[in-house]
């Protein structure tokens, strides 16, 4: 019994050995790494790096545009999160019933997430230039002004989240589609026996039904809102003044443009600790059921 | 003489490894160069071309060409070069990143690389406006190659539907106003032509540089350690261009994008536009009205910055190196080359021997745009370039989009940056 | 008699033709791309049923950007990754769906801590591990933090965990090794699985951008995103038309295979999503 269960204890270490080592190297490792980098100054060949404590993230607490992001992100977030799930449920009831062209509608739903971002992103970009693009075009032909849509603080932010909520939407959709899929059918006919409506067929059946889904395309969606930057690149490089910037992006422009590794790393700090919360909420409060079924 | 010696032996160790007298495989010196293009385009073929030329005439040095992409993409390629095992021994990359460069320990200084007179005298045979980015602390650190600077564009047609002369565009900043007040075409509540536009994305601080030096400011001092944000005329300079947008209803308010600007030129959206001289070729091509080049306007001068990229040498290089380095340098920057390689790509001739040479002298006559690009280097100044050049950049970038979008004044916002500049720069004095 | 109505009713017809213009404000981009890439420039921003078409703005796309090369590399990598994650993930995977040691509890949570933490995150360090390798502008440099992922290893342990164990145990009275076992009883077994892993890591990879973006330099090493992302930079001046015939260049394939095997790849993406 004993030499069994060693056999098995090393067995199983050999075979999650090769993929221990990869995880130790590029995510924990580097998760240390930069936990340690964020209380060194950033060395240059002048000035070498040196341990500055708490230096960084005092900075960090009195940088302007370190605030704004942040705002923005969780602006990105509200935005992004509700809408897109809320479409998803809705594209996935859709596509599940009796609706003429189903298939057809279901690929569209779900094209954009199969399409690279970075390459969809000129192509927002010309829905949105103003006078020539193709909402001002649209627009035009209702009587309305043109308008500056990326060039506007208050609008930008909100055509970032429009993309984003297209991208994700349709993959979403799938998640919700595959929960449907489960629901015995006999349960909406009983409801509709009874004389309820739809929307009450909805609200006290099928969104309960749904929660673990829900939950589970949360935390996707969560991630999402921190991950999802690369429109930024071609877009508007989080401008104008910073105005639809995120924290992923501004992480790059430190480490890559400024070549503050130092403070790239402080950056990076709080993402993590974002993360971890989010990590620590979904091991409390989701319990197993959601997605370990 | 020793280096010589050295080089013939590697050469002689090279022939009897290789057990055959190959030595046309044998290169004495073998040069990395990055450079900051992106792929594929012609501008590669025309590099590549100039590198072959070279070879040719000097068998004993191999140079590999990098395509590094954009010149951030440069940058931080070739300072990861260095500490990594590949370095590269000379490189073009974004004139403004000159303090970085030096800062991270990674160019020697041209005069150190020099030797003969001749070569000395090479040194000094650039146009001065175009050295501005590449000298401090009294030495020259970068040699001027793929240098652009901004220049105006107008649609001559629409010049002439508004019953202005097409040959007259706007001198000053009083003109550019009257001037695109009368371009400005409204239809009820919308715009189909607007006077002028100022891109304000991208790239704000190089447009605002020439904004600010029109009002006779410089935006930085010469060691790169002090910048002029604040000065009531840069203020007055921004708020100039707010204006433009805000109070003389000539260019559309907020940002402006920078990309989809010449799109905007070339749809008769705009009848003026500042842009980079490197859309001359675009806009000739694909420009379907009659359309000029202008020099900037004047408030109390004419003024721009230049732009684009230098050659540098990089440190970590051996002696013999660092001389075929300066001996390619010194091939691709001939009048005559200078000259084919600005009629080819568009971008500046760098010294005024090239404007000389007959090739460009009937190239110039036949294209008056060309010239217009070089008589406006007598008036040109140094891009915005600092220590901390990315950050600093930034900074004047978030002020000039603050102020163009409303949330702040351009006062508040420019005297907000410039308190952040100093901060970051304090330590450089 | 309900379903009848349901069929027939306005509010039928409202919600179909909702569903409609969702669909078609969904496929507007790809739509646009077509159009604008399909058509001579000067129709780019301008909409005439009349337009002659071109295949004009292919061909500059082609010779302004290797895509050729751009292709070969997102091809390679695509191809490393999968490769590797399957058997990174396979060995893990069987590990905890049938092995016991101390710590697997531990370890496991460990590995689903990536879910949160991807790679994505952590650039600014991987770069640093890269330039120590020497990895910088490589194929495998881009691939290495995605080897081992916790997606890969979460969906095929709950795989193996429904395969009954009797077969295990009768593959090991004819003599199998551990390997061969998981080899021979495992993998062909969890065969849906792999596909529908293989089409969602396929498709995240090709589409990936900010981390390759970071760590290549060259045209050798370079994925079709980032040399999209160069290609169609705002710095150079859009050109619409050329930007989106790179467009559909670069998304082509995946395109293509999504629209010939599109109930496989909504399935396998289903498949992937209820474990």
């Amino acid at each position: 019994m004993n030499r069994r269960l060693s056999k098995s204890h090393i067995y199983g270490w050999l075979l999650l050995m090769p993929a221990a080592i990869f995880l130790i190297a590029f995510t924990y490792y580097p998760t240390v790494a930069t936990l340690a980098k964020s209380f060194f100054s950033q060395g240059t060949a002048i000035k070498p790096s040196e341990f500055v404590g708490l230096e960084n993230f005092e900075s960090l607490l009195e940088d302007d545009i370190f605030w704004k992001i942040a705002w923005n992100n969780v602006v990105y977030a509200v935005g992004t999160i509700p809408i897109s799930i809320a479409l998803a449920i809705l594209m996935a009831v859709w596509v599940n019933g009796r609706l003429p062209l189903k298939s057809i509608v279901r690929m569209s739903y779900f094209t954009p997430t199969i399409l690279p971002m970075i390459a969809v992103a000129n192509i927002w970009l010309f829905f949105y230039t103003p006078d020539i693009g193709l909402i001002d075009q649209v627009s035009r032909n209702f009587g309305f002004a043109s308008h500056n849509w990326l060039g506007d603080p208050d609008t930008v932010l909100g055509c970032i989240i429009a993309i984003t909520i297209w991208k994700e939407a349709g993959f979403f959709m799938i998640f919700y589609l595959a929960a449907l899929q489960t629901l015995p059918p006999e349960l909406e006919e009983a409801a509709y026996l009874e004389g309820a409506s739809r929307w009450y067929y909805f609200r006290r059946v099928m969104f309960p039904l749904l929660m673990p889904t829900t939950l589970f395309v949360l935390i996707n969606a969560v991630i999402n809102s921190f991950k999802l930057v690369d429109q930024l690149f071609i877009l508007t490089k989080g401008g104008p003044d910073n105005a639809s910037s995120l924290l992923l992006y501004y992480i790059y422009e430190v480490a890559f443009s400024f070549l503050d590794q130092a403070y790239a790393s402080t950056l990076t700090v709080v993402l993590l600790a974002v993360l971890a919360l989010i990590a620590i909420g979904q091991f409390v409060f989701l319990d197993k059921r959601v997605h370990y079924r | 003489m020793l280096i010589k010696l050295k080089s013939q032996a590697k050469k002689l160790v090279l022939a009897v490894t290789l057990g055959l007298g190959l030595t046309s495989t044998a290169f004495a010196v073998e040069l990395t160069m990055y450079y900051p293009v992106a792929v594929g385009g012609s501008l590669t073929k025309i590099v590549d071309g100039l590198v072959g030329d070279f070879m040719k005439e000097n068998p004993n040095i191999k140079v590999n060409a990098i395509y590094a992409g954009n010149y951030n993409d440069a940058r931080i390629k070739a300072l990861a070069a260095l500490k990594s095992g590949k370095p590269a021994q000379t490189s073009v990359m974004f004139s403004i990143d000159m303090y970085e460069l030096i800062e991270q320990g990674a160019i020697v200084a041209f005069d150190d690389v020099v030797k003969t007179a001749d070569e000395k005298k090479w040194l000094k045979s650039f146009y001065p406006a175009l050295m501005e980015n590449g000298i401090t602390q009294e030495k020259t650190w970068g040699i001027p190659f793929q240098r652009s600077t901004i220049v105006m564009y107008y649609n001559k047609d629409a010049f002439r539907a508004a019953g202005l002369d097409p040959e007259a565009p706007p001198a000053t900043w009083d003109e550019m106003v009257s001037i695109g007040k009368k371009l400005t075409k409204k239809s009820g509540g919308n715009v189909n032509q607007w006077g002028a536009m100022i891109p304000s994305t991208g790239y704000p601080y190089w447009m605002f540089g020439a904004l600010s030096m029109q009002n006779g400011q410089t935006l930085m001092n010469g060691d790169g350690n002090k910048t002029h944000f604040d000065a009531p005329a840069t203020v007055e300079a921004l708020q100039f261009w707010k204006d433009l947008g805000n109070k003389y209803g000539v260019m559309p308010s907020g940002t402006i994008e920078w990309g989809t600007l010449r799109q905007n030129f070339l749809e008769g959206k705009t009848a003026m536009m500042w842009h980079s001289t490197g859309n001359l070729t675009t806009v000739k091509k694909k420009a379907k009205f009659d359309f000029g080049v202008a020099m900037l306007p004047a408030k109390k001068r004419r003024g721009t910055p230049t732009g684009g990229g230098n050659f540098y040498i990089f440190k970590k290089s051996s002696p013999e190196e660092r001389s075929a380095s300066l001996k390619l340098i010194r091939f691709l920057t001939q009048p005559e080359r200078t000259a084919e390689w600005s009629m080819k790509t568009g971008y500046l001739g760098t010294r005024a021997d090239a404007y000389a040479t007959p090739k460009l002298m009937e190239y110039v006559k036949d294209f008056p745009p060309a010239a217009v690009a070089r008589d406006q280097l007598e008036f040109a100044t140094a891009e915005l370039s600092t220590y901390q050049t990315g950050r600093v950049r930034k900074l004047l970038d978030d002020a000039i989009q603050s102020a163009l979008v409303g949330s702040k004044s351009p006062a508040d916002a420019l005297s907000a940056a410039q308190k952040q500049a100093d901060r970051l720069l304090k330590r450089y004095r | 008699m309900s379903g009848m109505n349901r069929n027939t009713g306005l509010s039928f017809h409202l919600e179909t033709a909702a569903a409609w213009l969702l669909a078609f404000l969904w496929m507007l981009p790809l739509i646009y791309a077509f159009w604008s890439a399909f058509h001579p420039p000067e129709y780019a921003t301008k909409f005439d049923l009349f337009a002659p078409l071109s295949l004009e703005n292919f061909r500059v796309a082609w010779d302004q950007a290797p895509f050729a090369r751009y292709f070969l590399n997102t091809f390679m990598l695509v191809t490393v990754i999968l490769i590797a994650q399957f058997i990174l993930c396979t060995l893990a995977a069987y590990s905890f769906a049938r092995f016991d040691f101390p710590g697997k509890s531990i370890a496991f949570a460990l590995v689903l801590l990536q879910l949160m933490i991807m790679p994505e995150v952590l650039i600014v360090e991987n770069y640093v591990t890269m330039s120590k390798l020497n990895l910088v502008d490589t194929i495998t440099g881009v691939g290495l933090p995605y080897m081992a992922s916790a997606f890969g290893i979460f969906l095929l342990r709950q795989t193996f965990k429904t395969i009954p164990k009797e077969l295990e145990d009768a593959a090991r009275v004819e003599g199998c090794s551990t390997l061969q076992t998981l080899w021979k009883v495992y993998v062909p077994l969890a065969r849906s699985t792999y596909v529908a892993y293989g089409l969602v890591s396929v498709s995240y990879h090709w589409n990936n951008f900010l981390w390759p973006l970071v760590i290549t330099n060259s045209v050798n090493t370079r994925p079709l995103t980032v040399g999209l992302a160069i290609f169609g930079a705002p710095e150079s001046g859009v050109d619409w038309s050329v930007i989106t015939a790179g467009t559909l260049l670069a998304v082509a394939p995946l395109l293509v295979a999504f629209l010939l095997f599109q109930r496989q790849f909504v399935q396998s993406f289903m498949h992937a999503g209820i474990k």
